[in-house]
């Protein structure tokens, strides 16, 4: 028991320190990253829910947070003129998102696998291309002048001093996002081992069987999709209101398939995994960043364009542990059982008997 | 006898072709029907017709007097239907013992799923011996047990079996039908569809035969086993 309240203490050291060292360290754009990687964090497991719980793949997540992101810029911008507080649009951006994942939800109960993908997909493009085409929200030029989120009369958009410690805007945005994150990984490990979860993993087993266990499926689903879209809608929010602008090119398919690589790579269904998947993808490309700096001084020449250089490596990065760990960086016991099924067991229990 | 599950004129299509035929059958309190026939004779989607996976085109269902036409599955269940799907259906990788709660997920009263569960346990010792192992990891014959045991757990007035012999070895299929025999001694009402056709009729009280989608013969067990166009077609037997 004091062993854990030793280890607790230490985690918490460690996410109140990072900001600082990493600051101290790698610069004040590392920090910007950070910030980055905990909103990456919210949207992954606000994804597991739908693709690693109920096992319905979803390429069309982002729409979630868009539809959470432009909430906050149309309500708290000159853009229409109204500038309501995050604890009224942060609930809202949950809802609405939670009801378009419904509204998603509901024409593709019968679908599974691929057909599902696609039109999850197709879902997330038309979404995006609402906010392109519509007059509503100014089009492909977005928003800006979004309000800094502000609880209180504590701006989180302005610096504040602590104890003499100067904390710039990007601390108070890591610590709110560190509260919400924490507060979504609770729901989602409490989810995972209540009745729901159970029926979820049931559906994700075998739909049929699960049905006739008497499991309301259409139901379950619809949670599970509205459940995943409410935690995108959360982390829309936040991201309008770190980021004080918003296009239509922030949600594009590319996200959510970024979004997805996060949860798969990290270990489906894990939180640990998911988590950890998060980060290391959202830091990834920006730690290749250095290696046209590299080409600038041993060839005096950059060769190959940083930004495709940079994905190049990603891709290849992603392959190799796909390959050499298909369950995940940090899987479920469970998934690792599976997928290693056939080197981890005896082989008598391999061979199927009569 | 009270008659617990009756069927009229049940007719069942996908799209434009009609695999079940305007149908009548009934199955009384305690008994042990079976439904017999060749591959593509409409078996299934008979039963998946009464479990409320498929949508009857029109006619009939009644459970205990009620109408249950195209109720959704899930009301089905918490009514007292349990169905064992075709091809078993356990969930693989959830161990026997999560498999056999989800049997009873409809359910609230928890010191009775225990007694329940106890009861699985004593009529299957090969689960208990397993109950922590993955249900993927069972032979086909014990993912076989698990599936009925779980159909159990929601304690059923009605078992409905979707071809329970379907890829088990000679041996493992006695098993099974011994095991659907005890359960049906105890008192279960069960309605059994299946292709061995011996072995079914050997178990059951009555019998309906169907092909291409109609019923053609209707008896008791017995009288079908000696009939000599069912021995013909069924059984393998010249009379």
């Amino acid at each position: 028991m004091n062993k854990r309240i030793y280890i607790g203490l230490l985690c918490l050291t460690v996410v109140i320190a990072l900001p600082f060292g990493t600051d101290a360290f790698l610069g004040r754009s590392w920090v910007r990253l950070l910030d980055f990687a905990l909103l990456y964090t919210m949207l992954a497991l606000g994804l597991n829910i739908v693709v690693g719980y109920a096992g319905l793949l979803d390429l069309g997540y982002v729409a979630f947070y868009a539809v959470g992101a432009y909430l906050y810029a149309m309500l708290a911008s000159p853009h229409i003129g109204m500038h309501w507080p995050l604890w009224a649009l942060l609930p809202m951006g949950a809802l609405l998102a939670a009801s378009f994942g419904a509204v998603l939800g509901a024409p593709t109960l019968g679908l599974r696998g691929d057909y599902l993908a696609i039109v999850t997909m197709g879902f997330g493009e038309i979404i995006r291309i609402f906010l392109r085409n519509l007059n509503i929200t100014n089009g492909p030029a977005g928003i800006d002048l979004i309000d800094p989120i502000q609880i209180g009369n504590f701006s989180f958009g302005s610096s504040h001093s602590l104890l003499g410690w100067d904390l710039p805007s990007i601390y108070n945005y890591y610590f709110l996002f560190i509260v919400l994150t924490a507060f979504i990984v609770l729901v989602s490990y409490r989810l995972s081992d209540s009745r729901i979860g159970r029926a979820w993993a049931a559906i994700r087993e075998d739909e049929i069987a699960a049905k006739s266990m008497g499991l309301n499926t259409r139901y379950l689903k619809l949670m599970a999709f509205a459940m995943g879209a409410a935690f995108g809608g959360i982390s829309g929010v936040l991201f309008a209101g770190f980021q004080g602008f918003i296009s239509p090119e922030s949600f594009t398919m590319g996200e959510s398939v970024m979004i997805l690589c996060m949860v798969v790579l990290g270990g489906m269904g894990h939180l640990s995994g998911v988590i950890m998947g998060a980060i290391l993808l959202a830091i990834l490309p920006e730690a290749f960043r250095p290696l046209s700096q590299f080409q600038q001084i041993t060839f005096g020449h950059v060769w190959l364009d940083p930004a495709n250089l940079r994905m190049l490596m990603f891709a290849l990065a992603l392959i190799v542990v796909m390959i050499l760990r298909p369950e995940g960086l940090w899987p479920s016991p469970v998934r690792r059982r599976e997928l290693h099924q056939n080197d981890a067991m005896p082989a008598s229990v391999q061979k199927e008997g009569p | 006898m009270s008659t617990l599950l009756e069927v009229k004129e049940l007719v069942v299509r996908y799209g434009g072709i009609e695999a079940v035929k305007g149908i009548n059958l009934h199955i009384h309190q305690g008994e042990l029907v079976t439904l017999i026939g060749a591959n593509g004779a409409g078996k299934t989607s008979t039963l998946n017709a009464l479990a409320g996976l498929l949508k009857p085109a029109s006619g009939e269902i009644r459970f205990e007097g009620e109408l249950l036409n195209s109720s959704p599955i899930h009301q089905l269940i918490q009514r007292g239907l349990a169905l064992v799907p075709e091809g078993r259906g356990v969930f693989p990788r959830l161990t026997v013992e999560e498999n056999l709660a989800m049997g009873a997920y409809t359910r609230k009263d928890k010191p009775g799923m225990r007694a329940d569960l106890n009861q699985v346990f004593e009529s299957f010792p090969r689960l208990q011996e397993r109950r922590q192992q993955k249900a993927g990891t069972l032979s086909g014959g014990e993912q076989q047990m698990l599936a009925i045991g779980r159909a159990l757990m929601g304690r059923p007035k009605l078992l409905l079996l979707d071809e329970p012999s379907m890829g088990l070895a000679p041996l493992m299929v006695q098993t099974i039908f011994s095991v659907i025999q005890r359960v049906a001694k105890e008192g279960m009402t069960v309605f059994l569809v299946e292709q061995n056709a011996r072995l079914a009729l050997q178990s059951a009280q009555r019998a309906y035969v169907m092909e291409g989608g109609m019923i053609r013969f209707n008896a008791s067990a017995n009288e079908c086993l000696s009939d000599p166009r069912v021995r013909l077609a069924y059984l393998g037997e010249d009379s």
